[in-house]
């Protein structure tokens, strides 16, 4: 059984504080009814980070219970992702009724990217449930990453100009590319002792750029996309 | 044989895709800045001309921010557009030999950066005058 260092606990409480603070920030800004996907999402965060600190203490590092538990909740986390991505794309499209359809959408990609993911770990020679629910979670990410991507374009051509909303799909650009990439990274070697880390601070960035958002970005800001895609011309 | 292969595109195609997203992260925060105006006084130490400042004051404005205690909210800014300003001078180095016109677009970009160092810098020079005028009335 392999213990955590003070600094895996250091980075385990930040986390952890950080989304409290920023939980406490969304629900003082009154956020839970128009952005409810978000609260959600913090709350099951927090939820697991506490759960993952229990696990550690219990069993340690590199126990299988740990491997588990985090990637099934992390698993859980992106599917809470993905309703803070359909909501972000229901303000966006608010005006043309399709809310059906975005939940439609979102249903069948998850069970596409599944499905998928299940089929390339089912024809490789380690069956193993903890590499199905890691190749998916890489591949739901980055299908994350091709879903923000088209919700900026849609938002450019709509010419949406609330500056929350664009901030709030940036960050989840920002936080979807990341994770995207350090999974693969992670899935390809999986023995790379940074990632250990540089997850801990990636964890950081949503609950941090949402609470700035909250903060400084009133529900009535306005700024034009194309100040955001080419400011300098 | 699929799992290699797609998670080796998935390296080559998500660190463009961050750098863009953080990119226009950025700007949206550069741009909120653009929205304030400069006191005089933070012209006068940032050398704002019109709605400019030099993209190489951005690291003396971070040295002078450094020096006002801080009103709450904008560390957070601060240290994105730092990043941004940090990876910009890493792409500077690496391409404006060969790339002359990344190099002005580069320059532009800096500057945005100082601009919004030199917004934080006029917040935090504003609420020092505040809280000595509160400590004298004190």
């Amino acid at each position: 059984m392999s213990t955590l260092g003070p600094v895996d606990y250091a980075l385990l409480i930040a986390d952890l504080s950080i989304e409290v603070c920023a939980l406490v920030i969304l629900l003082k800004k009154r956020a839970l009814s128009q952005h409810f996907t978000f609260v959600l999402f913090l709350c099951a965060s927090i939820a697991v980070g506490i759960g993952r600190y229990y696990v550690l203490a219990a069993d340690g590092f590199t126990s299988n219970t740990y491997l588990y538990f985090y990637f099934f909740s992390d698993a859980l986390l992106i599917i809470c992702l993905y309703f803070v991505l359909m909501s972000l794309y229901m303000h966006v499209f608010s005006d043309m009724n399709v809310g059906k359809l975005v939940r439609a959408g979102a249903v069948l990609l998850l069970a596409g990217t599944a499905l998928i993911s299940y089929y390339t770990v089912a024809s490789s020679s380690d069956r193993l449930v903890t590499k199905f629910v890691m190749e998916m979670s890489q591949n739901l990410y980055f299908v994350g990453v091709v879903l923000t991507y088209v919700l900026w374009g849609a938002m450019m051509k709509l010419r949406e100009n609330r500056s929350r909303v664009m901030q709030l799909v940036l960050s989840m650009g920002v936080y979807f590319s990341a994770f995207a990439g350090s999974f693969a990274l992670g899935n390809l070697y999986p023995d790379l002792v940074i990632w250990r880390y540089v997850s801990h601070l990636m964890v950081t960035w949503l609950p941090i750029s949402w609470a700035y958002t909250f903060i400084k970005v009133t529900e009535d800001a306005r700024m034009a996309t194309s100040r955001v895609v080419a400011p300098t011309q | 044989m699929i799992g290699p292969f797609v998670a080796t595109a998935i390296i080559a195609v998500s660190p463009l895709a961050f750098l863009q997203f953080f990119a226009w992260y950025c700007h949206s925060l550069i741009a909120k800045s653009r929205e304030v105006g400069l006191s005089e006084s933070a012209r006068e130490i940032s050398g704002v001309t019109r709605r400019t400042v030099r993209g190489d004051q951005f690291i003396r404005l971070r040295q002078l921010i450094a020096l006002f205690p801080e009103p709450g909210g904008d560390i957070y800014k601060l240290r994105a557009v730092s990043i941004y300003f940090g990876m910009l001078g890493f792409i500077h180095d690496q391409l404006s030999r060969a790339f002359p016109a990344a190099a002005k677009w580069i320059e532009l970009e800096r500057s945005g950066c100082a601009y919004a160092a030199a917004v934080v810098l006029d917040g935090r020079m504003t609420y020092s005058r505040t809280l000595i005028s509160r400590q004298l009335v004190s």
